[in-house]
């Protein structure tokens, strides 16, 4: 096939993907994920490799799953294997920050009616002292288990009540009133809740329960953030093997490494050390203070959204640093530069409708050294501070051109 | 205290193009204090031209071939930061210009389509080695191209013209610095009136030539293709000639063509004519060269001047005979002036130097001072030698790491001061060529050079004549009456056109010889 | 379907230019649509990354 048409049956399979949220179960039910298993966010990684945060995360999770019950034997489970990690992108799985996903984890269920493919994400646990921050302590895991006994069996039974929820024409919608479904999801958050809402009332469950469920949405201007990642696993994942074709349908950071996938190039990792991002603080903070680049949510930039589609969301360029409107439709055009196209579903009213740039292109990324642009939260490097910041990440140039190397390695010597 | 003073300025993947640096470099040494100042991409070779001036500091050592490096060399620290940040500023306000209100300019072609989708040429200038990818995109997506990079291989040029030929698009060049397409002057180009003669180019100064004595005629063009120098060679069998002859037989608007160039190849020779033939609308073929003789042979003319091509389409155009005369003015007035000036001149000055901006006038030069003068020396035919000399300063040899001599006359300014040194120098023969693209001021930049070398031949007890030929028209931005004045002012003789110019030239270097040579045969048929 | 450029000569000239600025700003000077690019050689002008990047062009429309 020619690498054109090959990447234009990608960018259609991208766009084209109709993302709807249909569950929410745990990891087990909906993923068959059982075992000892801990999957964390980003491409592969060890244990020695993982940055502190990352560690605590992992450590806390393993006595949340009720494994060990202190952190020696928890570090001691994981360094002999008996305790195995797993990356999420592997089992059709996103997770933000440190994107832990453990056996007992509720998790939403996005399905792309479109190809038919599921894919899965944690619950967002709100802000400050939570697991995707590396927080470590009692409180963290008495949250995870009423996630577990509660959150998520009380949003499992309001969606399926629900039927399903088009995901796609929601965030389309929060695009037009200011979220990038990045850093700023309060538009697609409230839209989910009056979704949810009227399913919500009707339970025949325990209606403090519900209250208390109510309570914890409405608290976290972020909820949607997992979901707007889990629509675009789904959206990605059929694009992966379409040979000859060079769109990028995975971007992700563990803390250590930046790793993308390319859609002609398989299962294949292509990784370099991620970047600390650059931004604003919190009172308090400075870049000293920041975590390296970690988490899922640049799947959300890979479908066109996000750092894409900057010129949507004035409230976000201020916050990230970016130097304003003009600055941002800037951002937006320079993406475009490293894209197959527009997207027909996400348009920028400020940029008369067009569609968010969509579909990155490893050739242009090489050619023009453009890379692409993630808006991202900044984490404490302390394993547990939290959100200290917020700001923008670039993929390494590495990735693109390792992925470069292979795609021309498999065209064969005779090209070119 | 004040001491000489070295500041770099390194901007990381910052490409800028060689004319805009050289112009940055121009701008940074008029700065009060500047000493030398240097604006160049970190490649090795840029490197090594830095080092040569003193100017490779550790700095500038670090810059990659991506990079820009500014160093300045300054008597002071204060001059030194007052140049870098002139260096900074300029910057800044040239991407202001370019930019549309809010929006960066586009990084790639797929960019720039995407931001004007409507778009239809692309103009190439970007260096050689990657104009051809380039000019490759352009024709896949169905745009038409000026490709005016020179250093593009043979193999590529053909290959191109194959794709533009299947696509039904142009491909001007490479190395085509002149068009005209429906009335917009893009490149090196004069303002000329729209009108019924259609050209086709392999040389930019050529097209220039014949399009002002059109128009000084009142006669306008339809069309003017640049189809490169090489098209009518054998190699790439003249692709872009034929192509550009279908379009124009096929235009109404163009009642007359003019080929414009060198010999072709036998075989595209043929083609050409042929082609020519089957268009059945009168042509002239200026494909200048040592065996040329004029000759008609139906519809078809052959000339051996650019000057000639122009007459022999305005009388063709009017129907009405046409012989080739050797000046405008009658005999006696070119005479007289001839004496005037002999009378000046010592009696080992014989000797003629063409110095040019122009390629195809230099080239034009050199056969007419040929015909008329014996043995010419010029780096337009390598190993050739004379007692007259004829420079083309825009060849390659003169143009690495520096502008051209149509943008900029340092180097001209150089050779007049060399050349008036020599003693046995009795003309400097010049082209001063105006229009859009071209420097903004070529006679002012040449005539305190001319005024100088005059001076200094007087000094020692000779005169210096100084020939030359304006091609512009009233249109051009320069503004041709003051550029004319200045250079008359400067003590230059002004022909209407450079075949006259170097006719005049020899005329003054040869002696009545010459004049009679000329003049003789129009003479005979007169009796 | 009118030959290319045939078409071009009914068409207003609408110039994308590539490289030396000095002809865009010509052009905008006299008023016609061109837009400039700024252009850089392609993968920082690394030979071997630009060999790979022309092997996996896109072929040419049909």
């Amino acid at each position: 096939m020619s690498i054109k048409t090959a990447n234009q049956a990608a960018l259609d399979r991208l766009v084209q993907a109709q993302p709807v949220l249909v569950d929410c179960l745990t990891a087990e039910q909906a993923m068959g994920f059982t075992g000892r298993t801990m999957l964390h966010a980003g491409p592969p990684l060890s244990w020695e490799r993982a940055c502190p945060t990352m560690q605590a995360a992992l450590l806390c999770a393993t006595r949340y799953e009720g494994w060990a019950t202190d952190d020696t034997t928890a570090l001691d489970l994981i360094r002999s294997g008996e305790v195995r990690l797993g990356t999420c992108h592997h089992l059709g799985a996103v997770g933000p920050m440190t994107g832990i996903i453990t056996p007992s984890m509720p998790v939403f269920v996005v399905e792309n009616r479109a190809a038919g493919n599921r894919a899965h994400v944690t619950i967002n646990e709100g802000l400050g002292k939570v697991l995707r921050f590396g927080a470590n302590d009692e409180s963290v895991v008495e949250r995870l288990r009423w996630l577990h006994r509660e959150a998520g069996p009380v949003l499992g039974a309001a969606i399926r009540a629900s039927g399903s929820i088009d995901l796609r024409v929601l965030m389309a919608q929060a695009l037009r009133m200011g979220d990038e479904m990045h850093q700023r999801n309060v538009a697609a958050s409230c839209l989910l809740a009056r979704t949810l809402m009227v399913h919500l009332a009707r339970l025949p469950a325990d209606s403090q329960a519900v209250a208390r469920v109510a309570d914890f949405m409405a608290a976290n201007d972020q909820f949607f953030l997992n979901i707007a990642m889990a629509a675009g696993k789904a959206s990605t994942e059929p694009c992966v093997g379409i040979p000859d074709s060079t769109m990028v349908v995975t971007m992700a950071r563990n803390g250590t490494d930046f790793g993308i996938r390319v859609a002609g190039l398989g299962d294949r990792w292509f990784t370099a050390p991620v970047e600390v991002p650059q931004g604003f603080y919190f009172p308090g903070f400075g870049p000293e203070d920041a975590n390296p680049d970690i988490g899922d949510s640049a799947i959300v930039e890979t479908m066109g959204l996000g750092g894409f589609a900057m010129a949507a969301s004035p409230a976000v360029a201020r916050f990230v640093g970016a130097g304003g409107m003009q600055e941002a439709i800037r951002a937006t055009e320079e993406m475009a530069e490293i894209c197959l196209g527009e997207h027909p579903h996400f348009r920028i009213p400020i940029l008369d409708e067009r569609g968010t740039p969509v579909g990155i292109d490893v050739r242009k990324v090489v050619e023009t050294g453009i890379t692409p642009l993630i808006n991202t939260g900044i984490a404490g490097k302390k394993p547990g501070v939290g959100q200290i910041g917020g700001g923008v990440a670039r993929a390494p140039i590495a990735c693109f051109e390792q992925a470069l190397e292979a795609l021309a390695a498999r065209r064969g010597p005779t090209h070119g | 205290m004040s001491g000489e003073t070295i500041r770099t300025l390194v901007k990381k993947s910052a490409y800028q193009d060689s004319v805009v640096l050289l112009a940055l470099a121009r701008e940074l040494r008029t700065g009060r204090g500047v000493l030398e100042a240097a604006a160049l991409m970190g490649t090795p070779a840029n490197k090594e031209l830095l080092a040569q001036s003193g100017l490779l500091t550790r700095e500038a050592e670090t810059a990659g071939a991506n990079d820009l490096a500014i160093v300045i060399r300054a008597d002071s620290m204060a001059a030194a930061e007052l140049a870098v940040s002139q260096a900074e500023a300029f910057f800044t306000s040239k991407q202001q210009r370019l930019c549309r209100a809010g929006h960066s300019l586009p990084r790639t072609l797929d960019g720039a389509r995407r931001h004007f989708p409507g778009a239809n040429l692309v103009v190439v200038s970007v260096p050689g080695p990657f104009a051809a990818s380039e000019a490759r995109k352009a024709l896949s997506a169905g745009l038409h191209v000026m490709l005016f990079s020179d250093n593009v291989v043979v193999e590529d040029e053909v290959s191109l013209k194959r794709l533009a030929t299947k696509r039904g698009l142009l491909l001007m060049g490479p190395d085509c610095g002149t068009a005209i397409l429906n009335g917009v002057p893009l490149g090196f180009a004069n303002a000329v009136p729209r009108g019924r003669v259609g050209l086709v180019a392999a040389s930019g100064t050529g097209l220039q030539q014949v399009a002002c004595l059109l128009a000084a005629r009142g006669e306008g063009i339809s069309q003017a293709i640049g189809v490169g120098a090489r098209d009518m060679t054998e190699k790439v069998g003249g692709l872009m000639t034929l192509q550009a002859l279908d379009a124009l037989g096929a235009d109404p608007a163009t009642e007359l063509i003019i080929v414009i160039g060198k010999p072709p190849s036998p075989s595209v020779r043929k083609q050409v004519q042929v082609r020519l033939r089957a268009i059945s609308k009168p042509g002239v073929l200026a494909l200048l060269g040592r065996e040329v003789r004029e000759e008609q042979e139906g519809e078809l003319r052959t000339v051996a001047t650019m000057e000639d091509a122009a007459e022999a389409a305005l009388a063709a155009l009017h129907g009405v005979p046409w012989a080739p005369r050797p000046f405008g003015a009658p005999r006696e007035e070119i005479h007289r002036r001839v004496l005037a000036i002999q009378q000046t001149l010592a009696p080992q000055q014989r000797g003629v130097r063409g110095l040019y901006a122009g390629g195809t006038l230099a080239h034009e030069a050199t056969l007419v001072l040929e015909s008329l003068l014996g043995a010419v020396a010029t780096n337009l035919i390598p190993g050739s030698t004379g007692h007259h000399r004829v420079l083309d300063l825009g060849a390659d040899e003169f143009t690495v790491g520096r502008p051209h001599p149509m943008l900029d006359s340092t180097l001209r300014v150089e050779a007049i001061r060399l050349a008036a040194r020599e003693p046995q120098v009795a003309v400097l023969l010049l082209d001063v060529v105006l229009g859009y693209g071209a420097a903004p001021d070529p006679a002012g930049d040449i005539a305190p050079a001319l005024e100088a070398a005059r001076a200094d031949a007087r000094a020692e007890g000779r005169d210096l004549a100084i020939v030359a030929s304006v091609i512009g028209t009233p249109g051009d931005p320069q503004g041709i009456e003051s550029q004319t004045a200045r250079l008359e002012a400067a003590g230059a003789w002004l022909l209407p056109s450079n075949a006259q110019a170097v006719r005049a030239a020899a005329c003054i270097a040869g002696g009545d010889p010459i004049m009679r040579l000329l003049f003789e045969p129009m003479e005979a048929t007169e009796r | 379907m009118m030959a290319g450029i045939a078409a071009l000569f009914c068409q207003e000239i609408r110039v994308i230019n590539l490289g030396l600025e000095v002809f865009a700003q010509e052009l905008q000077r006299l008023g016609v649509p061109v837009i400039h690019v700024a252009w850089s050689p392609p993968a920082g002008g690394d030979p071997r990354k630009a060999a790979l990047l022309a092997a996996l062009a896109d072929e040419e429309e049909e």
